[in-house]
């Protein structure tokens, strides 16, 4: 009943998705370009930090790192853009594998704080490169014309070339965290010595899926790289990786879905509060950030699916 | 007169049960003692009397319903408990466990003359007062537990298996000790343990309980004449 | 060499600010398991109702006590309606409330004071100290002092004091603590207060070099992390001597060092917690850390 009902919402919001193009602007597809990547940045940093419960505050460094690895790629050597993701994706791959190594001896506090540290410093660093990075002025790109002469504005193409790529990630997690190696990554969240003791090799997996994490929310980064045609380093300050966390807890921790509802809030929330001043969207992030903690842990995905689970019931009480 | 007072006491932990409606009273300046095997619910009992659990049906202390009240306040009211697993605070010192037993009471001066008086019954503690309380042995924090609830000076001392894990001659030192606060400063005791022979031989009174009931009670003479208690709990 | 013993003083006066905001931290570590993200904000909030007083016309001083009294009652006022809802949920839960506290915190001083940075008056003179031949600030060498004065004021009050023993006693013996009639909740809140004034004089001390504005703290913060896991998170006096290595050990480096220079300062801390994290995770001072199953 509800598998069905999940299918359904699935396939209605897969037809909404395709056809927004034809129904809104093109300041509003830009927009919902934006919700496609940070719904892939928040897909990533879930599988770590919903999945697997290792926390992460600073995935805006990974984020950054995909960003300007395409941005660099494409002004220093013009590669064509679909090959710097995918150099993004692998690059972060690494990066969040290596960075996964010491954080594995922490507990989840200690992670915790070495990437809040870590995120606190990516701006800096950026600047300090300044050869590559262009330093506080960023480098700035040019939106890609459609391919194979197609007839569309390079904002309509973004996005379907965005939808496509999140299309693609959404399959691979779900058939990831489907299988063994989701059962693996949860129950080393749930039960880490009960884990080892069932033979997973924690360690292994605990980075393998740190490296996961990083690689999907480095490509976000490529993508927004390519979306905004801009890079600059304050963009990717501490904020960036708290958006991320409260995109994750709004839209539901250990959930696919999730990342949509959590993509659509930290695109649109904060610009509808911006009316108000220019701190408002900060305070209700943090009300928001509290307030779900206390009533709805597990964010809007786990409100709809108790929904569905009492209605699912109520059916069946009925019919009986 | 009857100090503390229980009917159709329940408790619960989560969704379990784990007493299940038992009666039982402690008489003003008596010692009672509950026996029972692991698991037959004594220390819940004890926990219940201390607001740790989720309890019905009623426990009176000096008159007053106490159900439900946090144990902040009932120890307030003079209850003292030296708890399962001793309870000692293992960073502290041997003097500011102490010092803590006689927190609720407030009271500057006293506590120093308190000090005197719990060092007079347990002169070891004095040797080791500036010792960590995670140094010493099992017997000398089962000492440091019970001296810790005299500072409160209680009308009533709940002791959780003092005997537990300890040798003979520690527990009849113990014991003798308990005797003597109850005969000098006329502190009611209810004492719970496994060790039968011991505590028949101090209490006036006793109850048996079974898996969350009590099965057995009356004075402790009686019991320690009856067929069955002896051959289950004291072994002759 | 005179070089170098103005940047460890000066290092020894950050150090001693670093070493505040961890000792801060380590205080609720120990009484609650938490790692109080919001711990800087606080302070910078802290400074800023200090801003706010001195405004007003009130005398440094007064200023400077009434601010304690404020965030001593702000920070128990936090505990017991932000973090008491969920003291006993997972460590991501709590995290994450932290977090948002921080984020309210910075939003709403941006939201009354503005993000455009304003000067913070220093209680001490500007002239500079000579001693022998080398020059110290006023600045650095007072807030050295009052470093100081609150650590002495907060060893003797938790060794010495009833109250104090009683918040030692709760934060590592609840269940006994409460046997013994303490009040662990209120104990707690307490100790929130007790870090938010810490906190708070930090900011105070820290404002006059670099000047104030909502976002002051974070570097700060990033330190105070880097003292407080080189020190060990168990260890309150580890806190602040690693407060005060860190210091030095950050003047040094970006004296001696080009390549670092002022630039990657932040970068700096982080290198230091990732290296004693790696190499000894409980840091000098602390004790292992024991997993909870």
């Amino acid at each position: 009943m509800t598998a069905r009902a999940g299918a359904l919402g699935l396939a209605a919001a897969l037809a909404v998705a395709l056809a927004l193009p034809f129904v809104v602007s093109n300041f509003r597809l830009f927009q919902f370009t934006q919700v496609g990547v940070y719904a892939i940045a928040l897909l990533g940093l879930n599988v770590l930090t919903g999945y697997n419960g290792q926390i992460s505050l600073g995935h805006g460094a990974f984020y950054a790192l995909g960003a300007y690895t395409t941005a660099i790629l494409i002004d220093h050597w013009n590669v064509p853009y679909p090959l710097t993701i995918i150099a993004a994706g692998v690059l972060c791959l690494v990066a969040g594998f290596l960075f996964g190594i010491p954080a594995l001896r922490l507990e989840g506090l200690y992670l915790a704080l070495a990437t809040f540290a870590l995120a606190l410093a990516i701006p800096q660093i950026l600047k300090y490169f300044e050869h590559w990075t262009g330093g506080s002025q960023g480098i700035v790109l040019s939106k890609p014309a459609p391919p194979w002469g197609m007839k569309a504005s390079p904002d309509q193409w973004l996005y379907y070339f965005t939808l496509a790529v999140l299309v693609i990630l959404f399959v691979l997690a779900r058939n990831l965290l489907a299988g063994r190696t989701g059962r693996a990554i949860v129950a080393i969240r749930d039960n880490p010595i009960a884990a080892q003791a069932m033979g997973v090799n924690t360690a292994l997996y605990k980075s393998l899926t740190f490296g996961v994490s990083a690689a999907y929310t480095g490509v976000a980064g490529a993508l927004s790289a390519i979306v905004i045609a801009f890079v600059a380093p304050d963009a990717f300050n501490v904020f960036l990786s708290i958006t991320f966390l409260t995109g994750v807890v709004i839209g539901g921790l250990a959930s696919i879905s999730g990342a949509i509802f959590g993509a659509l809030f930290i695109q649109f929330v904060p610009n509808w509060a911006q009316d108000i001043s220019k701190a408002a969207p900060w305070a209700i992030y943090g009300v928001f950030l509290i307030g779900f903690m206390y009533v709805m842990p597990f964010g809007i995905a786990g409100a709809l699916r108790r929904v569905a689970a009492r209605a699912a019931r109520r059916g069946t009480a009925a019919r009986a | 007169m009857v100090l503390l007072e229980a009917r159709g006491l329940e408790a619960q932990y989560g969704w379990t049960k784990v007493l299940h409606g038992i009666d039982f009273a402690v008489e003003e300046g008596g010692i009672t003692t509950i026996l029972g095997a692991n698991g037959a619910g004594k220390t819940t009992t004890l926990r219940a009397v201390c607001g740790m659990v989720r309890t019905a049906g009623e426990i009176r202390f000096a008159g007053q319903r106490i159900n439900g009240r946090a144990t902040e306040d009932l120890v307030r009211l003079g209850i003292g408990h030296a708890p399962e697993g001793r309870g000692t605070f293992v960073n502290l010192t041997v003097e500011e466990n102490l010092r803590l037993g006689a927190y609720a009471r407030g009271g500057g001066r006293s506590v120093a003359q308190d000090l005197e008086r719990v060092y007079g019954y347990f002169p070891m503690l004095a040797q080791r007062k500036k010792q960590p309380g995670g140094t010493l042995s099992g017997g000398e924090q089962q000492m440091l537990a019970v001296a810790r609830a005299l500072m409160l000076r209680p009308r009533l001392l709940l002791l959780d298996e003092p005997s537990l894990g300890l040798a003979p001659l520690v527990v009849r030192e113990i014991f003798r000790i308990v005797r003597t606060i109850n005969r000098d400063e006329r502190v009611s005791v209810l004492l719970v343990e496994q060790n039968a022979s011991v505590a028949l031989g101090l209490a006036q009174h006793a109850y048996l309980m079974e898996t969350g009931r009590v099965v057995m009670s009356g004075p402790a003479a009686e019991l320690r004449q009856n067929d069955a208690i002896r051959r289950a709990y004291l072994g002759y | 060499m005179e070089i170098f013993f103005q940047q460890v003083v000066s290092g020894l006066a950050t150090g001693g600010i670093y070493g505040s905001v961890a000792l801060a931290l380590v205080m609720i570590y120990q009484a609650t398991d938490v790692v109080n993200y919001a711990q800087g904000e606080m302070a910078m909030f802290s400074t800023y109702l200090a801003w706010t007083l001195l405004n007003a016309g009130v005398p440094y001083w007064w200023a400077f006590f009434g601010t304690l009294v404020i965030s001593f009652v702000g920070g128990v006022l936090i505990e017991r309606v932000v973090i008491r809802p969920v003291e006993n949920k997972p460590i991501l839960t709590i995290v994450i409330v932290c977090i948002g506290l921080l984020v309210i915190l910075n939003s709403v001083a941006g939201w009354i004071y503005s993000y455009i940075q304003k000067p913070f008056p220093s209680p001490f003179p500007p002239r500079p100290i000579m001693l022998g031949t080398v020059v110290f600030g006023a600045h650095d060498l007072g807030a050295i002092g009052v470093t100081l004065v609150v650590l002495a004021f907060l060893y003797a009050f938790f060794r010495f004091t009833t109250l104090g023993l009683a918040m030692r006693a709760a934060a590592q013996n609840p269940v006994s603590s409460r046997l013994c009639g303490i009040r662990v909740g209120w104990m707690l809140a307490i100790g929130w207060g007790l870090a938010a004034m810490v906190g708070a004089v930090a900011g105070m001390m820290v404002a006059p070099i670099v000047f104030l504005d909502p976002n002051m703290m974070a570097g700060i913060l990033i330190y105070a992390f880097a003292s407080a896991t080189l020190g060990g998170f168990t260890s309150p006096g580890g806190a602040v001597v690693g407060g005060l290595i860190v210091g030095v050990i950050e003047n040094l480096v970006g004296t001696y060092v080009h390549f670092i220079g002022t630039e990657l300062k932040l970068t700096v801390a982080l290198a230091m917690i990732l290296i004693v994290l790696v190499f000894k995770p409980s840091g000098l001072f602390g004790r292992a850390a024991v997993h909870r199953v």
